[in-house]
Parts: structure tokens; sequence; C-alpha cells
């Protein structure tokens, strides 16, 4: 797919670590229209767990950064309903794991208010959430859920993985008349008591741009075999692409950056191209993001496809031991053996 | 109880040193001997020790996120409860849980580090004692911030309707994170939340153990002879971060220093003095308390590593065939494709 007409991240002329980048393009959209609003819990004072509100309190006060009680359905739900009511409203829950006490808001009401309504009420709210493992923190604090929320209809969901994705993803999110739920990899953040992989931390213009939802980007050019992922597993692909590059292996490595819109072209072109598909994904295994890539590229090459293998967590929850959590892990090297193994 | 608060603090005291080992100078959560986030409870040893003074094994515990001061007093093993909070495989969920998620059988003890989740099971666990005629009792603790969570809410109503032999404490250390308890809730006495449910409520003002003991004798003897929840508020004090790391940007000096001076522990060792305890007595209790935790502490770091196929086991309590499925590399080849 074409890309669209967006800025040029190398001409930023400076670097914006993800979450600085996701706060820059929230503080324009406050400042653009009092509709948007910050509402979770330790958004203002703290400034958002993983960084994702850092600085908001400072330049629009409590009003406009609210921290909330901790009760889920309550404020989920209201931010709804001031959506519904044609405001803005950007909600943080803050690890993707605590949705569950709160989830007939997100799906009952949330995702089904424009098609219940027959399209007559939109739902215009971003559900911010962080997302994934790698520090050891357990079952009910490190699950990646992107397929569940992709798997419910009616919201958009969004995954940056650089800096740069993270700030047009945000202003189309914002933006946007449906609900979206944008998830970013605690991993990513540039926190300093986590600290991120090469790669995220990219240049960042000044002015807003769009990222449009739909367009996966192709990370890197390759003949041989398509690795489709996304999140934190863009970078670790695209060290496993280096990786195999030594060897003479020319992986393509495409990052989805949006599941629903899912862009299903990019992925096929580059199948018809290579003719062998890894799907890595940090997410459980099973009824998930990969199954879900791996049929739509049967459905649409499958003449083409000589070889599928997916690279993603098992279908265990998330242990909490260091041995346990690096075995659950999708790791660079389970991704070299995968794109081994495919063009066997 | 007085052991049991000098055990947990001092027990917190190691863990925290354990803790930094490794990340410092600069804090980075993945490095160190304890994985993961740390939730410590120091300031908060009063009303579990209070409270857990009267129960049985056979009671049931929920604990939430910020959970060794209570296991601690319901007697959970502290070894393998140690040995679970370094990852290691005689650890009480063989390195799976962390120390979020600690789990005793024997002591009828588990933890959520989800908000007010753990008030429901211990409704259930309630149930159960209900319907088999005994009369064990459940108790679940939850944090001031916890009392808007719906969890909590509707389960202090199931828990009056069914007259359920439940005791339910709030641990009020003024902060849910970076949030202070007055926005949170307009009603500064937790436990008046009882009353819209016909529940009895009591708040303990102070983190006076004495008083706690008191009051929990009244609400845990009230559900032993079948006249169903109580609702109890114990204000308790945060002497530390919300988690290790916690930078408290948000909180001022003189809150962590008021906190600080609160000291529960000391407050109760005067009053064992008032009542002719020796001092001797006193250093002997905390003496043996120190050698548990330090022996527990040793014990536990000596343990091994979980081997990192174990990560596939004990999704099921029977195996299921093939599940979970492992990420092994197997050609999922089609027969199209002439490349
Ligand atoms: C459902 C849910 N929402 C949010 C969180 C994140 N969280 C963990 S601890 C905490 C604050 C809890 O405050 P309080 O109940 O007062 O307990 P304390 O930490 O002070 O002991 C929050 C918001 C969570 N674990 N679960």
């Amino acid at each position: 797919m074409a890309q669209a007409d967006v800025p040029d991240p190398d001409a930023a002329g400076r670097e914006l670590t993800m979450s600085r980048a996701m706060v820059e393009a929230i503080a324009h959209e406050m400042n653009e229209s009092r509709d948007v609003f910050v509402m979770g819990e330790d958004v203002a004072d703290y400034g958002g767990i993983f960084d994702s509100t850092q600085g908001l309190l400072e330049e629009f006060g409590h009003d406009r950064v609210m921290d909330v009680p901790i009760s889920e359905t309550g404020f989920i739900g209201a931010g709804l309903g001031a959506a519904m009511q044609g405001m803005r409203p950007i909600v943080e829950l803050m690890f993707a794991d605590f949705f569950g006490v709160a989830m007939d808001q997100i799906y009952n009401n949330m995702a089904k208010t424009a098609y219940m309504s027959g399209g007559s009420v939109s739902a215009p709210m971003v559900l911010m959430t962080a997302v994934g493992g790698t520090y050891n923190d357990a079952a009910q604090h490190s699950q990646t859920l992107y397929g569940t929320f992709a798997h419910l209809p009616g919201m958009k969901v969004v995954v940056p993985s650089t800096a740069y994705d993270a700030k047009g993803l945000m202003h189309a999110a914002i933006r946007d008349d449906d609900p979206v739920v944008y998830m970013f990899h605690k991993r990513l953040m540039g926190l300093a008591w986590m600290p991120a992989p090469e790669g995220p931390k990219t240049g960042v213009p000044e002015e807003p741009y769009e990222i449009p939802f739909g367009e996966a980007d192709v990370k890197r050019e390759g003949d041989d075999t398509t690795i489709v992922t996304l999140g934190l597993h863009v970078h670790r692909a695209l060290e496993a692409a280096a990786d195999l590059a030594d060897d003479g292996i020319d992986a393509e490595v495409i990052d989805l950056r949006t599941l629903v819109p899912l862009d299903t072209e990019t992925v096929l072109e580059s199948v018809q191209k290579t003719g062998r598909l890894v799907v890595v994904d940090e997410d459980y295994r099973s009824y998930g993001v990969s199954g879900e890539l791996i049929a739509r590229a049967t459905e649409g090459a499958l003449e083409d496809l000589e070889a599928v293998e997916r690279v993603t967590a098992p279908d265990t929850p998330v242990p909490y031991a260091r041995p346990l959590e690096e075995e659950f892990q999708p790791s660079a090297a389970d991704i070299v053996a995968a794109v081994e193994s495919v063009r066997e | 109880m007085y052991e049991e608060m000098v055990t947990a603090r001092y027990y917190e005291e190691r863990l925290q040193e354990e803790y930094l080992e490794g990340k410092q100078p600069a804090f980075d959560i993945s490095a160190g001997p304890i994985p993961g986030e740390l939730h410590l409870a120091a300031g908060q040893e009063a009303s579990a020790a209070g409270v857990c003074a009267h129960l049985r094994d056979t009671d049931t515990v929920t604990a939430p996120h910020r959970p060794h001061h209570v296991a601690i007093s319901k007697g959970v093993d502290l070894k393998r409860m140690t040995a679970e909070i370094f990852g290691r495989e005689t650890g009480l969920s063989k390195g799976k849980g962390g120390h979020m998620h600690l789990y005793d059988p024997d002591m009828n003890f588990a933890c959520s580090g989800i908000i007010a989740q753990g008030c429901p099971p211990a409704v259930g666990a309630a149930l159960a004692a209900k319907k088999r005629n005994t009369d064990d009792v459940a108790v679940a603790f939850l944090g001031e911030g916890a009392i808007s969570q719906g969890g909590f809410l509707e389960s202090l109503n199931l828990a009056a309707v069914q007259d359920l032999p439940v005791v339910f404490v709030i641990e009020d250390n003024d902060w849910a994170i970076s949030m202070p308890k007055a926005r949170v809730t307009d009603v500064e006495d937790g436990s008046r939340r009882a009353g819209g449910f016909d529940v009895r409520g009591e708040r303990i003002d102070s983190d006076d153990a004495v008083a706690v003991y008191e009051a929990a004798e009244t609400a845990v003897g009230r559900a032993r002879d079948g006249n169903g929840p109580t609702l109890l508020e114990v204000q308790v004090h945060r002497r530390m971060g919300h988690f290790m790391g916690d930078p408290e940007a948000y909180r001022s000096d003189a809150d962590v220093e008021a906190a600080q001076e609160r000291d529960s522990i000391e407050r109760l060792a005067d009053r064992l003095r008032e009542h002719g305890v020796e001092g001797d007595d006193l250093e002997e209790i905390r003496e043996r308390a120190h050698d548990r935790v330090d022996e527990a502490i040793e014990w536990a770091k000596e343990q091994p590593q979980p081997d990192p196929e174990d990560a596939y086991e004990d999704v099921f309590t029977d195996a299921l065939e093939g599940w979970p499925e492992r990420p092994e590399r197997e050609l999922a080849a089609t027969d199209g494709g002439e490349r």
C-alpha cells in the first residue's frame, strides 16, 4: 500500500523517546480543542506510571488531566459517555491486564455504540494502555492481549513501535471518530528504569502529523522470508533480520502498526514476493493475531506460500521467574530459528 | 502480635536490601536478584497482626498486591514464600506466581494483583464454610484506594444478603499510588460504606495493634458465630513509595516523615513494657524474628532456579494433550507454491 504523505522522521533534527512523542501529540490536540481531555489512574500527579502523560498536569491542570478513583467500570464508562456527547477523552488504564474489571463498558458499550445506534451515535475516545512483559512482573501485569481487543468488533487497535509512529498514530487516534485502543509496550517507552532496545527512539517532527490507520510499515526490505510483527517484537525481528543477513538470508520485516484496520495488502504483496511467512507476536498463540495473519495469507496468497510459521508466547499465563519468562517470551533467536526452518 | 509485626518489618527491610542489589546506582527493574515489582508494607503491620491473631489455619485470607505482612501474620511458610519472591523452583508457586501472587493452600491464603479482586473469593470461601457447616471465617484485605471498586462493593452486598462469615479489612495508608485518599472518596471513614449494605462497620483511627486486635476479636467472633460480615477500616501508614523505585515526586517530605514517625511497632513495644514485659524479652523476640527472616532469605537464595520448560506446566491440573502448545519449530508447509 502506498505510504501516506507524512513528514520525514530523519529530517526532524531531534530525537524523542516514545513517551515524549505520545505526550507531544496529546498536548497539541488538547491545545487545539477543549473537548480533548485525559482521565485515568495516576495520570496527573504521577504523569503516568509509564510516562505516557508526563508533564501534562503542569500545562493543563487537574481539570483537564484528571486522576480518578480506582473504579474502571465507572471512569471508562464515563469516558464513553463524554465521547457520546462529542468530547474526545483519552482514558488511560495503566496495564492492559486490568481491563477485565471494566470489560463490559469496553466491549458491550464503547465498541458497539456506533453499530447499535445504527451509526447515529459515535464514541470518539482513545483508550490507552501499556502491554507486554520482559521485566518479570508475572501473570497479571505482563500480558499483551492484542488479540482480545482486535477480536471484538467496533474498536480500532493501534500498536506503535517507534516514537515517530507513536506521535502520528496518537494524532490520528484522537481525531478519529471511533473508539481507538492505543496499546504501547512498556519496554519501548524510554523509561529510565526499564531500558529500551535500540530503535524506538527516533526522529520526531515538531509539527503535528497523522499516521493513517491500516498502513503497515515495511521496516526492512528483503526477498527471502516475510516477518510480520508489531510492538516490541518489531525490534527483535529487526535484530533477527540483521543476524540472518550475516548468513546471507534476506528477510523482509513488516511492522503492522495497527491491527484494526489490518493492512492485509502489504502482507500479501510481501508473501507473494518471498513465499515464506513468519508471524511474530508477544500475545498468546491460540485464537489470536498470529492465527489471523496466517489465515489472511492463506486466503489471499495460497499458491505463493511455501511455508508459514509463528513465533508467539505459548498458551500459558506469563510466568514470574526470569528463566521462565525468558522461555515464554519470543526472542530474536526464536525468530532466527523460525526463519531458518521455513527456508528448509 | 509483636513477633509477627517485628518479623514483617524486618522482612521488608531485608527484601528491600536484596531487591536494590544490582539495581543501583541506576534503577533498572529487570536487574538484581528479585524479579519484577515489589510493593512493601512497612507501616501496615498492625492491621494484619491484629486481625490474623484471631484466625486459625482453616480460615481463609485473601490479600492484595501488598501481601507480605498479611501472609506472615497468617502463618504462610516464610521460607517457601521467600523462595517464591526470589523466583525459585521451591517457592510456593514454583516461581510462577511472584510476590503479588502468593498461594499457600495449607494456610488458606491467596493474593491478587488486581485491585479489590480478592474480595469475591473471600466471600466464596465464607460461602463454602456456611454450606459445609464449619465455623471457619474468611478475611479480605484491601487498600483504601480499592473501596470504590465494584468487586469490593458487590462482595459486601453479597456477604450481607447471604449472612456470610466474612470480615473485610481496609488498610488505609492514605495513598493509592499518587492519589491521596481525599481524592478517592468524599467520605473519610471508609467503614461507613458498610452502612449502605446494613453491615457493621468500624474504623480504627490509629495503627494501634491492640485496638485492631479488640475490634477484630468482635468482628471475627461475630462471623464465626454465624452473625454475618463486618467491615473494618484501619489507619496505617505507608513508609515507602508505592513500589520500590517509586520516586514519590507527588508526595511531600512532611507526609513521608509523618508516616515514618508513627511507628506502630514502637507503640506496641511501649504498651508491652507498660504492662510489665521486660525489655530483654522484647529483645529476645526481636532477635528470634530476625534470625528467622535471615534464615528464610539465605535459604531462598540457595534454592535452584526453575527449569525453563516448567513454564508450560500447571496451566491445567491435568495436562491437556498438546496444550499449551509449545512453540516448536515445525514446518507448516502448504502444497502450493513453486519457488
Ligand atoms: C483493577 C486494577 N486497577 C488498577 C490497578 C493498579 N494499581 C495497583 S495498586 C494501585 C493503588 C492501590 O491503592 P490502595 O488500594 O490504597 O492500596 P495500597 O497500594 O495503598 O496498599 C493501583 C491503582 C490494579 N492493580 N488493578
